[in-house]
């Protein structure tokens, strides 16, 4: 087999210098009738070919992002990722590499997740940012047992944040003190700011506010972070699309105390939904009670800067059941290839980014609205993702039409939300720089033939 | 392993031959490339992305909103960029470039055609909210690999989403809570061996459960008669990993797992050591409630440098309606639908909710489908032999060398323990670990499991070959013997590393978690000189 180099000879000589007969006789511990129990209907080795070939044909069975007009986010967004990005990850050196428990042989990695760190505590405006979390869902109810942990109290209130992030918040609430409350969307275009802030009082641990918001409204992060600061409790905002952040001015500059998100819009592609990429910021105040590794600078013997992977003894490693969390892989490739892609951008390109994002988006909406039937409901201001509300429509049938018309036309909220049927008209459409002015007038033109 | 270079430069050469090399103007010393920071390197007037348009204005409405600034980050051009990955790239020890045994972490080979498959557009370009009928392959995908799953371990069902290990623990241990209060009794301790991972602890205390740890034998294994004795009814479970930590099969595992249960206990495995016996041994089959796989350890999906894992839970026919949200099943068209918060009061009205946003690590899915394609069942049966067969090989080779602890007991599983009892006084495993690197390779997992003295935890995995084994022995013996006739130059190793030993002290102390220098400098260039092509 081409992925194992022991030979025959090979295994019969070691079995001799083991003192064995039979591989089988280092077994021996596993109860007799449990080993070797037959396996059925699973097939036998294949050859590279014949692999690719079973892999290639259910990959065509796939209507790929490229191959029609595009329009989906809702917390998963299609951008350019240079080339260049894909080839440096999947050096060897990289890619084999294991968590950089041995510094002085892992400084290419370890140096990459302090340039990573610095990169995502400049993008939030925090002080400080991990080395990564599994994604932007996972990282949300961190930040919530994070701020439990500071706060020393239970009251989550979470404003219209995706539904997969509530929904995972609310599994973990279930088995923990967490008494979550919160504020579901409307399609108007009030972000909800008031009532969220209606909702904060003394047991209130953090308001979780996202920013853009599930619809691509826009809260006004400094007036929760002044509520939410008055009552003793923390800031924790959401950023699902980070390219936003090249445009809207930083969490952190506006009073979030943590600041989450999914790092998955830079470099790492849709993937259908993961590996993604969990971005973790906080202030330097409260890096004692992070999860997740930090990687932090020192000196070697010589005196030579280098770095480390460091206090440690918040991790479950060091510190098992009193661990700040349980994680321990976390998501080092993706985090690789957002900072490649951040530095090809850097400051300049990551601003000229998101102002043609924005730019489409809103090119788009205008478009889209002139339409029957079709009323846009953020008013107040999007960044490169907007909602439409299909008036009579069941939004999911009619990303199915689109669909069969071979556009992939947004995000039906009668899927995110099938319990809301007040939110079942709407859709949530994205445009990014990867939407041309040909895709946008098939989707304007089908919609309203859809609707017609 | 590839061939020792016979004339390449040896440490006890010295670092005279032709006598000392002066210190370089740059810095670098041949190939041996230091690299500074992004920070440092990168400018503000350039931009390593080209653009086909120029952006517009900002809308109004979003005017009280927008920056004043762009981020303060430096831009690296491609040609730039791709040197400061590469310099630090090399760096880096990894896999593809020698023997990584790592014990407990499965450092196998990555095929790289895993690698081929998860890129192909069908696969890596598609949403995970597109229409159900337009990603009929990617949930073939995932039914697919969850049969491979399922019939491997002999369980009922399995949970997909979870992101990695201990994402997949807690998804067990949350089915546990569930199925346990579904019948008015969640109970309060879970019990746990004193060998086991970190993340078991951390993970039961997460869902809220008491940890309590359960002794260990003579020979390594769980005290059977002791966890007995602990049993009643406030304990609502284990966590127990088989193999265990110590590289040993917990023979008394039916009996551990029927015990439990008498006592109205559940059944938790950590699955990080199923390379040793994928194929040739079902959990199923030894009374398990659930047990996550690392798809990054066992099916080869890569490493990355820390991450990303996959940590999909199997689970018996018991907690299989506890499972979390979503799964993939076929309708009765036969067309294949993610039950997602739609349809989960209906096909799944037990479940314990949901742990993440969308389906899971698919990327991980397309390439652990991938390999286990690659080595069918039979394959997956030879690479469990030839793992647990290199781990004994160099069991058996050092254990004249290095103490090992539980070698009289019998054969090991997958890895070789070691401990630093033969270690001369002065000599720590830390100083054979550190030698180790100087030796050219990835030293072995230390300091763990916490049982033994020193731990020395190796595990070469079945993807290295017998001369790499050799040579991992003979460097293995070097470094026992250098210790033992007191070298003190091994109490400083690594010598060639790209640095020595790092201060971890200073690191914690006055933490420097960020990049503190000078930020874009003034004079910054407007944006509309940058980039445009």
């Amino acid at each position: 087999m081409r992925y194992l180099p022991l030979t025959p000879t090979d295994r019969s000589e070691m079995l001799a210098t083991i003192g064995v007969d039979t591989v089988d006789d280092l077994f021996r511990d596993v109860p007799e009738g449990v080993l070797n129990a037959e396996i059925a209907g699973l097939p036998a080795h294949a050859s590279e070919m014949a692999v690719e070939r079973h892999m290639k044909k259910l990959a065509a069975k796939n209507l790929s992002a490229a191959d029609a007009p595009f329009f989906l986010g809702a917390g998963a967004y299609r951008h350019h990722v240079p080339a260049s990005v894909d080839h440096l990850i999947q050096r060897g050196e990289f890619l084999t590499a294991y968590t950089p428990y041995q510094p002085e042989i892992a400084q290419g990695t370890l140096q990459v997740l302090f340039e990573f760190q610095t990169q995502v505590a400049r993008l939030f405006g925090t002080d400080i940012a991990n080395a990564s979390m599994y994604d932007g869902s996972t990282a949300c109810w961190e930040a919530i047992a994070m701020a439990a942990r500071i706060t020393r109290r239970d009251g989550v209130v979470i404003g219209p944040i995706h539904p997969h992030y509530l929904s995972t918040a609310k599994t973990m609430a279930k088995f923990t003190k967490d008494e979550i409350r919160e504020l579901s969307p409307a399609l108007i275009a009030d972000a909800g700011d008031d009532a969220m802030i209606a909702m904060i009082d003394e047991a209130t641990s953090c308001v979780v506010v996202q920013y853009p918001d599930i619809l691509g409204r826009i809260p006004d992060l400094a007036r929760i972070a002044d509520a939410a600061h008055d009552k003793g409790a923390l800031l924790v905002a959401v950023v699902t699309e980070p390219v936003a952040l090249g445009l809207l001015e930083s969490p952190g500059s506006l009073g979030a105390d943590i600041v989450v998100g999914e790092g998955q819009s830079l470099g790492v592609g849709l993937n259908f939904g993961g590996p993604y990429l969990g971005l973790f910021g906080a202030r330097e105040k409260y890096t004692r009670q992070m999860p997740g590794r930090l990687c932090g600078e020192t000196v070697d013997a010589d005196g030579k800067r280098g770095f480390v992977l460091t206090l440690s003894t918040r991790e479950q490693h060091i510190r098992r059941e009193k661990a700040t969390s349980n994680i321990c892989t976390n998501s080092g490739l993706c985090a690789l290839a957002f900072s490649i892609h951040m530095t090809l951008l850097g400051g300049a390109g990551l601003d000229k980014l998101s102002r043609i994002n924005h730019a489409r988006a809103v090119k788009a909406a205008g478009k889209l609205a002139a339409i029957d039937g079709v009323e846009l409901v953020n008013e107040g201001g999007f960044f490169n993702e907007f909602t439409l509300r299909l008036v009579g429509q069941d939004s999911r049938e009619v990303a199915l039409r689109m669909a069969k018309r071979g556009i992939l036309s947004g995000v039906a909220l009668s899927r995110l939300y099938p319990d809301s049927p007040d939110l079942s008209e709407g859709l949530v459409v994205c445009v990014t720089e990867t939407c041309s002015d040909e895709d946008m007038d098939a989707l304007v033109s089908a919609l309203a033939e859809e609707l017609a | 392993m590839n061939a020792p270079n016979k004339s390449g430069w040896k440490p006890e050469m010295g670092e005279g031959g032709t006598g000392p090399a002066a210190k370089t103007a740059s810095g670098d010393a041949g190939l041996a490339l230091e690299e500074a920071l992004i920070f440092e390197l990168g400018g503000t007037g350039k931009c390593g992305v080209d653009f086909d348009e120029e952006p517009g204005d900002v809308s109004p409405s979003l005017a009280k909103f927008a920056r004043k600034a762009p981020v303060d980050l430096p831009s690296l051009t491609e040609p730039e960029a791709v040197r400061h990955y590469t310099r630090l790239s090399r760096q880096n020890y990894a896999i593809d470039l020698g023997p990584f045994p790592l014990g407990s972490c499965t450092m196998k080979h990555n095929p790289r055609l895993n690698e081929a498959m998860a890129r192909l557009p069908g696969f890596a370009d598609i949403h995970p909210l597109q229409p159900m009928d337009t990603v009929q392959g990617a949930f073939e995908v995932i039914e697919q690999l969850a049969n491979w799953l399922c019939k491997l371990t002999g369980m009922e069902a399995v949970a997909m989403s979870p992101k990695a290990g201990a994402h997949g623990e807690l998804c067990g241990i949350l089915a546990i809570r569930a199925a346990l209060e579904a019948r008015g009794d969640a109970r309060e301790v879970i019990l746990v061996p004193e060998s086991a991972h970190g993340t078991n602890p951390a993970t039961a205390a997460f869902a809220g459960y008491r940890v309590e740890n359960i002794p260990a034998t003579k020979d390594g294994r769980v005290n059977l008669q002791a966890l007995r004795d602990r049993l009643g009814p406030d304990v609502a479970g284990v966590m127990i990993t088989n193999p265990n930590t110590c590289g040993l099969f917990e023979r008394d595992m039916k009996a551990i797992s029927d015990a439990v249960h008498a006592a109205g206990g559940l059944v938790y495995c950590d699955g990080a050591n199923f390379n040793a016996i994928v194929g040739k041994v079902r959990p199923g089959d030894l009374g398990v409630d659930a047990m996550h796989i690392n798809l990054h350890k066992t099916f080869s999906t890569p490493h990355g440098g820390g991450g990303p894992g996959s940590g999909p839970v199997v689970l018996s026919e018991l907690l299989a309606p506890f499972a979390p949200i979503p799964f993939v099943r076929r309708d009765e068209k036969g067309r294949l639908r993610m039950v997602e918060e739609r349809g989960a009061k209906e096909h799944l009205p037990q479940t314990f909710g949901r742990m993440t946003a969308f389906h899971g690590q698919m990327g991980m899915f397309t390439r652990a489908l991938t390999y286990m394609l690659s080595h069918g069942v039979d394959g997956l049966r030879q690479v469990a032999e030839d793992a647990v067969l290199n781990a004994n090989y160099v069991l058996r080779s050092l254990e004249g060398d290095l103490d090992a602890p539980f070698a009289d007991a019998g054969p090991c599983m997958h890895e070789a323990l070691f401990s630093d009892d033969n270690l001369p006084e002065g000599f720590s495993t830390l100083d054979i670990a550190k030698g180790l690197i100087d030796e050219g390779f990835h030293p072995m997992t230390v300091y763990f499991p916490l049982v033994v003295h020193g731990a020395m935890l190796v595990e070469p995995t079945e993807t290295e070959s017998k001369a790499g084994l050799d040579r991992f022995i003979a460097s293995m013996k070097s470094l026992t013997a250098r210790a033992k006739a007191g070298d003190e130059s091994l109490k400083s190793a690594p010598h060639y590393a790209p640095r020595r030993r790092l201060d971890e002290t200073r690191a914690a102390r006055k933490p420097v978690l960020t990049y503190k220098g000078e930020g874009v400098p003034p004079g910054t260039p407007s944006l509309s000189e940058i980039g445009g092509s």
